[in-house]
């Protein structure tokens, strides 16, 4: 069972802190969520677990080995960005041809049926590729790598709705087909939050939420109703996010239990909304507190 | 079972309450077998595990019943256990909101009680 464990990992690129003492385990095969603002240090790590460059300081290890520079590692982990996966010069079957060469679990059936699927020409280069074949071509090479930790950093750029929800069926079949550890790195949280078992939030390159997605709907409560009654009951708790408008407030609550709500509305936000109210830059200005 | 999720509620208490409508409606009787958890995965597109939470939610309580490699059916009693449940929640769930909002706009319940009457 695949596990990446994170102990104060740092990542500086010279002045720039991009993880600040990261410590997290991810372990299972499970669809993984991570989540951020832009900056918070996603795609640092991402490129960390696929050996493109060692951290600072800390430990980072996949099964217990370092990924860096370990080649029995990184042929078990599938990095697709939203940029720069392959060799422009190189025409799509041969990244193919490569790509089986490399990934030892590489399904070359289920390749040829994704270039249909997305209707790729083989022959055609990569940097001929308009941006959403591009994505679809590295869609495809993370699906069919089967690799045990497969990664998905923003994959569809310039890929249509259409797609991006062909993309979703496929992570789900490829995932059913082949468990495995798959992380998908989204700014379309609404789009695909249904696919997510985990969810884990980076923030100012440090951990700010790791939780099963249940949780995450679980932990979360949204107040409605008069303003006095909302403040009373609500009054030192961990408020994330507060709004008034016409006497009436509503207030999301994280992590707290309220047993009686008494004449207040409860309902329920989706982790996009609570992804916004989490990480939104005026949460902190207002003097609340976004630390959970 | 085509109807679609909501954001209202926990995904796995949906896909419990579409396959106890299902039952309810009669769509579905005893000892049908009920799609597996991967296809409800790919039919709502979410993860296998939320799936397999709804329907264990039904499994505890004897609406659903697993047999070992061949995948899960409709109980013999599921029907009745769900008329009770639903039953039992419809004064909270139908009534209330509507006594609320009649009480709220000036509805008195006489005017209530002939619009039930003249809907039977």
């Amino acid at each position: 069972m695949m596990e990446i464990k994170a102990v104060n990992v740092r990542k500086q690129y010279q002045k720039e802190v991009a993880l600040d003492d990261l410590t997290i385990t991810l372990e299972g095969n499970k669809i993984i969520g991570l989540l951020g603002k832009n900056g918070a240090g996603k795609t640092t790590l991402m490129r960390l677990l696929a050996g493109h460059f060692s951290n600072s300081s800390g430990q980072l290890t996949i099964d217990n080995k370092s990924p860096f520079n370990n080649y029995p590692v990184l042929r078990e982990v599938c990095l697709i960005m939203e940029s720069n996966n392959f060799h422009e010069k190189f025409r799509v079957k041969d990244i193919l041809n490569i790509s089986a060469n490399f990934y030892p679990n590489w399904d070359n059936e289920y390749a040829n049926h994704l270039v249909n699927v997305f209707r790729l020409n083989i022959n055609q280069k990569a940097k001929t590729l308009s941006k959403g074949m591009y994505s679809a071509l590295g869609i495809i090479v993370g699906l069919a790598s089967n690799a045990s930790l497969t990664i998905f950093d923003e994959p569809y750029i310039g890929l249509d709705a259409s797609f991006r929800s062909t993309f979703y069926d496929l992570l789900l079949e490829t995932y059913q087909n082949n468990p495995r550890m798959i992380i998908l790195s989204t700014h379309l949280i609404d789009e695909v939050s249904r696919l997510f078992e985990e969810v884990a939030i980076l923030h100012e390159g440090k951990l700010m939420l790791h939780d099963t997605a249940d949780n995450f709907e679980r932990k979360h409560l949204i107040l409605t109703g008069s303003k006095e009654e909302v403040d009373q009951l609500t009054s030192g708790r961990n408020i994330i996010h507060s709004s008034s408008i016409m006497g009436q407030k509503t207030v999301v609550l994280y992590n707290e239990d309220i047993t009686d709500s008494g004449n207040l509305k409860v309902s329920k936000a989706s982790l996009q909304e609570l992804f916004v109210y989490l990480t939104k830059e005026e949460v902190n200005k207002n003097g609340t507190t976004n630390q959970i | 079972m085509s109807e679609r999720l909501n954001e209202d509620q926990p995904i796995f208490q949906q896909i419990a309450e579409l396959i106890e409508t299902n039952i309810a409606e009669g769509e579905m009787k005893a000892n049908d077998k009920i799609p597996s958890t991967n296809e409800f995965a790919k039919h709502y597109q979410i993860n296998p595990a939320t799936a397999a939470k709804g329907i264990n939610l039904l499994v505890d309580q004897e609406i659903i019943y697993k047999k070992r490699g061949v995948g899960m059916f409709v109980t013999e009693n599921a029907k009745n256990i769900i008329l009770k449940k639903r039953k039992s929640h419809f004064f909270d769930q139908y009534v209330k909101p509507m006594l609320k909002e009649a009480e709220r706009i000036g509805i008195n319940k006489d005017q209530l009680i002939s619009w039930i009457g003249e809907n039977k």
